[in-house]
C-alpha cells in the first residue's frame, strides 16, 4: 500500500522554494518554545487538555465559593450576609459557571487528552483549531466573570427567563455579559465539536472500527454531535436576547408583541441536550473505570453504545418537560411527559450494564472505582427523582422548588462531577506520570460523598415542604431551618473534600519529585490504547500507530487463553507497551494565531456592551489572526523535525532534508510503512 | 473483518470525484479532514437558520403597527402596515436569481481548479464574488428603503424578526464573498491550485444559496 500524503488542501505550498525566505505574511513560528511560551502557543492536544483541566478547576473553585456564599446566606432564617440583589447574582453566576465553565470544559479536558490516544492518533484533526477552542473559551470565561467588576453579574438565573432577562427587570450589564459571554464560549465549543467529530470519524488507527472504539470515545462523540446541533439554537436565543437588550428589539417583551415563551423554547431545545452534554462524558469515564477495576470487560458493549446514541437522539424530544408550568397545553404536556419517561430507559440500560460489569468481578476499591460507584448510586437517585417530575401533575407541584434543585444536583454533581473526579484519579498517572495517593483520595471521596448527600439530600424534603428555589432568605417558623442548616454543613464538607484533593495533588507531586519513581505506562492493568504508551504520554503519542484487531486491544495483547481455555497472561506490559523513544516524529508546529484570535473576543464583547469603538482593536486582531492563520502553513517548513513521509522529494519538500526515523503523518494518523506487512497479514487472516 | 480503516486507498477514491493524482487522502473515510469539517459545520448552520426561521414564522403575523412613512418626503402617513406590505417581490426575485446564478459560476470555478486552469479559476471565483456582492447590495438597498418607509429594526417584532433572519443570511453571504476574494488572492501565491480548498469554499457558498431559497420562500412567497 502506497503511503499517501495528507497535506491540508487549504494549505499553501509556501516556504518550499528556499529555506529562510518566508512568503509575505508568513511570520516566524514559535519554534521549540520553552517555559510558559510552550503552553501559550502549543497545539498539542495533551497540553491543551491539561490547560482545560486547570482552567475548569479554577472556575470550579470560583463557582464553589459562590455556592458557599449561597449556603452561608441560607444557613439560618433572616440571614443578612447577601442582599436579595447580590443573592440573585451569586446563584446565577454559580449556575452558569458550573455548567459552562466547569462541567463542559472539564469534560473537554478529558476529551482532548484522551480521544486521540484512545483511537490511536497522533493528534486531533485540527491541532490549531483545538488551541483556538481553548483560548476562546478561557477568554470568554474571563470576560463573563469580569462582569463582577463592571456593575454586577447576571441575575436572571442560569436559564434566564423572559421577562426577567429584559432591561426593565435587569438594568445592570450582567445579562449582557451573560449573552455575549456565552456566545463567545459557544464558538469555542462549536469549533471543538467539529474538530473532535472529524477526529473520530477520520483519524482512527487502522483496524479501529466503530465497534472497537472505547466507550469513552463513543460517549464523547455523541456529546460533540449534541453540541454541534444544540449550540446554534442557544446562539440564536442569545443573539435575540442581545438585540433586545442592546439594540431595542422586543423579541421577548410581551408588552410589545414579543413572546417570552420563545426564549423558553429556544433555551430548552438547547438546554435539554446540554444536560446530556454534561453527563455523557462522565458516563464514558465510568464505563472505562468500572471494567478495569472489576477485572471484566464492559457488560453489553453494543448496548452501552446504542443506549448512548439513543440518549443523543431522544434528548432532542424532551425539552418542554422544563415548561410544564408554562402553559404549553395538555397535548404538549402529555407528549413530553411520555417522551421524558422513555428517555429513562436507555439511561437505565447503562446503570444495569455497569452493575452487571461489576457483578462477579474481582472488584478493586481504588479511589477511581469508588467515585465511579458513587456515580452509579447517586445518578440513580437523581434519575429516579427525574422520573418523578416526568409526571406533569407532580411536576407542577415541584417546579421552582428545592426538589428540582436537589434533582439536578444529584445528576450533575452526583453524576457528572463524581464521574470527572473518577477520571482524575484514573488518568492522573497517565497525564502526569505519578499516582495520586489512594489513602488521601479515600478521604476526598468520603468527604465529597457525605457532604454531597448532606447538602442535596435535605433539599428533596425542603422542596416538598414548599421552599421555592431562588429566594434569598426565609423566615423563622416555616419549618425550613433544620434542613437548610444541614445543607450548609454539607456544602462546607464538600469544600473540605476539595481541599483534600488539592492537598493530595501537592503531596503526591512532591513525593514524585523527591523519589523520581514514576508509575510506568500501565499502573492499573488497564484495557485501552492510552495505557500502551509511557506515562506521561510522550509528545508524539505513539512510536508507531498500533493496528487494532480487538475491542480493548491493549488488554488482548496482554491476555490470552492457555491450553485449557482459561484466561492467562501472555505478555507483560513491558513487552507490549511502546517505549516512547521515537525520534523526529512529524508533529504539528506551534502557532501564535490561536491565542491572538482568542484575545480578540473580549474586546469585541466589551465593544458590543459599552462602546462600539472598543471593538475596533478586537476586530483588527480578529482579521490579523484569521489571515495570519490562513497564510501560515499548518506545518512549519522551517521546523527541523518537520518532514512528510513522501517517498521522494516533492515540491513541498525538496531533497536534502533528513528522512524521519518514524513515518506516519500526525495530521492523518497514517499507517507507517513498517506496518504494511502486518496489516496484510491480518487482512489475510480474515 | 477489516473495514474502512484499513481499506486500500483505491476503494476510497471511488467515493468522490475530487481526488487528484498527487494527493490521495489517507483518512479513514477518504474524505479529507477539511472537507468533512465543512460538512459538519454546515450541519450546525442548519440549526442556526432553523432557529431564525422559526422565530420569523412565529412573529410574521404579529400586529405590525409601525407607522408608514412616505418614502419620498419622509413624512408620517398615519397608516400602519406589516413589513410584508413593503416587499417588492419582483426586485427581490431578481436579486435572488443573481444569488442562485452565483452557484453556477462557483461550479465553473471548481472545475477550473481541477483542470489547473488559473485564469478561469480567478475569473469564475471573481464572478461568483461579484454576483454575491450584488445580492448583498440589493439587500442593503432593500433595507434602506424599508427604513425610509418607517420599518426599522426595532419597529415591532415582525420587522425585528425579518431583519434578524435576512441580516444573518446577508452576513453569511458577505463572509462568503470575503472567502472567495481571499481564495482569488491566494491563487497568486500557489503554483498549483488546491482544487479541494476551492471546493470547500464552494460547499459553503452553495449552502448559503440553498438557505436563501428557503428564506425567500418563507418570507416573500408564503402569504
Amino acid at each position: 500500500m502506497a503511503i499517501t500524503t495528507a497535506r491540508s488542501p487549504l494549505e499553501l505550498p509556501s516556504g518550499a522554494d528556499s529555506a529562510g525566505v518566508r512568503p509575505l505574511g508568513v511570520f516566524a513560528r514559535p519554534v521549540k518554545p520553552t517555559g510558559w511560551k510552550n503552553w501559550l502557543f502549543t497545539v498539542d492536544h495533551k497540553k491543551i487538555g491539561i490547560m482545560y483541566g486547570v482552567g475548569s478547576m479554577f472556575f470550579f473553585v470560583v463557582g464553589g465559593l459562590e455556592a458557599l456564599l449561597i449556603r452561608a446566606q441560607l444557613a439560618r432564617p433572616g440571614q443578612k450576609l447577601l442582599s436579595a440583589d447580590l443573592y440573585n447574582q451569586v446563584f446565577t453566576m454559580h449556575g452558569v459557571t458550573m455548567v459552562f465553565l466547569v462541567v463542559m470544559p472539564m469534560a473537554a479536558a478529558f476529551a482532548n487528552y484522551l480521544l486521540p490516544l484512545q483511537i490511536g492518533a497522533r493528534d486531533v484533526a485540527f491541532p490549531r483549531l483545538n488551541a483556538l477552542s481553548f483560548w476562546i473559551w478561557i477568554f470568554g470565561a474571563l470576560f463573563f466573570n469580569s462582569s463582577w467588576l463592571l456593575g454586577g453579574g447576571a441575575d436572571g438565573g442560569w436559564f434566564n427567563y423572559a421577562p426577567n432577562n429584559g432591561v426593565l427587570f435587569s438594568p445592570s450589564h450582567g445579562i449582557d455579559f451573560y449573552a455575549v459571554g456565552l456566545l463567545i464560549t459557544g464558538i469555542a465549543s462549536l469549533v471543538s465539536a467539529i474538530n473532535l467529530i472529524v477526529t473520530v470519524i477520520n483519524m482512527r488507527a487502522p483496524g479501529m472500527t466503530w465497534f472497537k472504539l472505547p466507550v469513552f470515545t463513543w460517549m464523547t462523540l455523541v456529546t460533540q454531535f449534541l453540541l454541534l446541533f444544540a449550540l446554534p439554537v442557544i446562539t440564536v436565543a442569545l443573539f435575540l436576547l442581545m438585540f433586545d437588550r442592546l439594540y431595542g428589539s422586543n423579541f421577548f417583551n410581551a408588552a410589545l408583541g414579543g413572546d417570552p415563551m420563545l426564549w423558553q423554547h429556544l433555551f430548552w431545545i438547547f438546554g435539554h441536550p446540554e444536560v446530556y452534554i454534561m453527563i455523557l462524558p462522565s458516563f464514558g469515564i465510568v464505563s472505562e473505570v468500572i471494567p478495569v477495576f472489576s477485572r471484566k470487560p464492559i457488560f453489553g458493549y453494543p448496548f452501552m453504545v446504542f443506549s448512548g446514541i439513543a440518549i443523543g437522539f431522544m434528548g432532542w424530544g424532551v425539552w418542554a418537560h422544563h415548561m410544564f408550568a408554562s402553559g404549553i397545553g395538555p397535548m404538549s404536556v402529555t407528549a413530553f411527559s411520555l417522551s421524558t419517561m422513555f428517555i429513562a430507559v436507555p439511561t437505565g440500560v447503562k446503570i444495569l450494564n455497569w452493575i452487571a460489569t461489576m457483578w462477579g468481578g474481582r472488584i478493586k476499591y481504588t479511589v477511581a472505582m469508588m467515585f465511579s460507584i458513587g456515580l452509579v448510586g447517586m445518578f440513580t437517585i437523581g434519575g429516579l427523582s427525574g422520573v418523578t417530575h416526568a409526571f406533569a401533575p407532580a411536576d407542577t407541584q415541584q417546579t421552582d422548588t428545592y426538589y428540582i434543585v436537589a434533582h439536578f444536583h444529584y445528576v450533575l454533581f452526583g453524576g457528572a462531577l463524581l464521574g470527572l473526579f473518577s477520571g482524575f484519579y484514573f488518568w492522573w498517572p497517565k497525564v502526569f506520570g505519578y499516582m495520586l495517593r489512594e489513602g488521601i483520595g479515600k478521604w476526598h471521596f468520603w468527604l465529597t460523598l457525605i457532604g454531597f448527600n448532606l447538602t442535596f439530600g435535605p433539599m428533596h424534603i425542603l422542596g416538598l415542604q414548599g421552599m421555592s428555589r431562588r429566594i434569598f432568605t426565609y423566615s423563622k417558623g416555616q419549618g425550613f431551618e433544620f434542613w437548610n442548616f444541614v445543607a450548609t454543613i454539607g456544602a462546607f464538607t464538600i469544600a473540605v473534600g476539595l481541599l483534600v484533593f488539592f492537598y493530595n495533588v501537592l503531596v503526591s507531586h512532591r513525593a514524585y519529585k523527591k523519589s523520581g519513581i514514576g508509575c510506568g505506562p500501565d499502573p492499573w492493568d488497564a484495557r485501552s490504547l492510552e495505557w500502551m504508551i509511557p506515562s506521561p504520554a510522550p509528545e508524539h503519542n505513539f512510536d508507531e500507530i498500533p493496528v487494532i484487531s480487538e475491542l480493548d486491544e491493549f488488554w488482548h495483547r496482554k491476555y490470552g487463553h492457555d491450553e485449557n481455555g482459561r484466561l492467562a497472561r501472555v505478555a507483560t506490559t513491558e513487552d507490549v507497551a511502546q517505549k516512547g523513544d521515537a525520534q523526529n516524529v512529524h508533529l504539528p508546529s506551534p502557532s501564535y494565531w490561536p491565542i491572538v484570535l482568542g484575545a480578540s473576543m473580549p474586546f469585541i464583547g466589551y465593544g458590543l456592551i459599552f462602546n462600539i469603538a472598543w471593538a475596533i482593536p478586537g476586530v483588527l486582531l480578529l482579521i490579523a489572526g484569521m489571515f495570519g492563520w490562513v497564510i501560515e502553513p499548518s506545518t512549519d517548513p522551517e521546523a527541523p523535525q518537520s518532514h512528510d513521509d513522501h517517498d521522494g522529494p516533492t515540491e513541498d519538500h525538496p531533497p536534502g532534508l533528513a528522512a524521519p526515523n518514524v513515518e506516519g503523518d500526525p495530521a492523518a494518523g497514517l499507517v507507517a510503512a513498517a506496518q504494511d506487512a502486518e496489516l496484510e497479514a491480518i487482512a489475510e487472516a480474515h | 473483518m477489516i473495514d474502512l480503516a484499513t481499506a486500500p486507498a483505491e476503494i476510497v477514491h471511488d467515493d468522490h470525484g475530487t481526488h487528484d493524482e498527487h494527493e490521495a487522502h489517507a483518512t479513514v473515510t477518504g474524505i479529507s479532514n477539511e472537507k468533512l469539517a465543512m460538512w459538519v459545520f454546515l450541519g450546525s448552520e442548519c440549526l442556526l437558520f432553523g432557529g431564525l426561521i422559526s422565530t420569523y414564522m412565529l412573529y410574521k403575523n404579529r400586529p405590525g403597527a409601525f407607522e408608514v412613512r412616505d418614502a419620498a418626503e419622509g413624512a408620517l402617513t398615519g397608516t400602519s402596515a406589516k413589513v410584508s406590505a413593503l416587499f417588492d417581490i419582483p426586485f427581490t426575485s431578481v436579486s435572488s436569481f443573481i444569488l442562485l446564478a452565483s452557484s453556477l459560476t462557483m461550479v465553473f470555478a471548481v472545475t477550473a481548479a481541477k483542470r489547473n486552469d488559473f485564469e478561469k479559476l480567478r475569473l469564475w471565483l471573481g464572478a461568483t464574488a461579484a454576483l454575491g456582492a450584488t445580492f448583498v447590495g440589493g439587500q442593503m438597498y432593500e433595507f434602506t428603503t424599508f427604513v425610509r418607509e418607517g420599518a426599522t429594526f426595532s419597529s415591532n417584532v415582525s420587522t425585528s424578526a425579518f431583519y434578524a433572519l435576512t441580516g444573518f443570511h446577508g452576513a453569511h453571504v458577505m463572509i462568503g464573498v470575503i472567502m472567495l476574494l481571499s481564495t482569488v488572492a491566494l491563487t497568486f501565491r500557489a503554483r498549483t491550485p488546491k482544487a479541494e480548498s476551492v471546493e470547500i469554499v464552494g460547499l459553503y457558498w452553495h449552502f448559503v444559496d440553498v438557505v436563501w431559497i428557503l428564506i425567500f420562500t418563507v418570507i416573500y412567497l408564503i402569504k
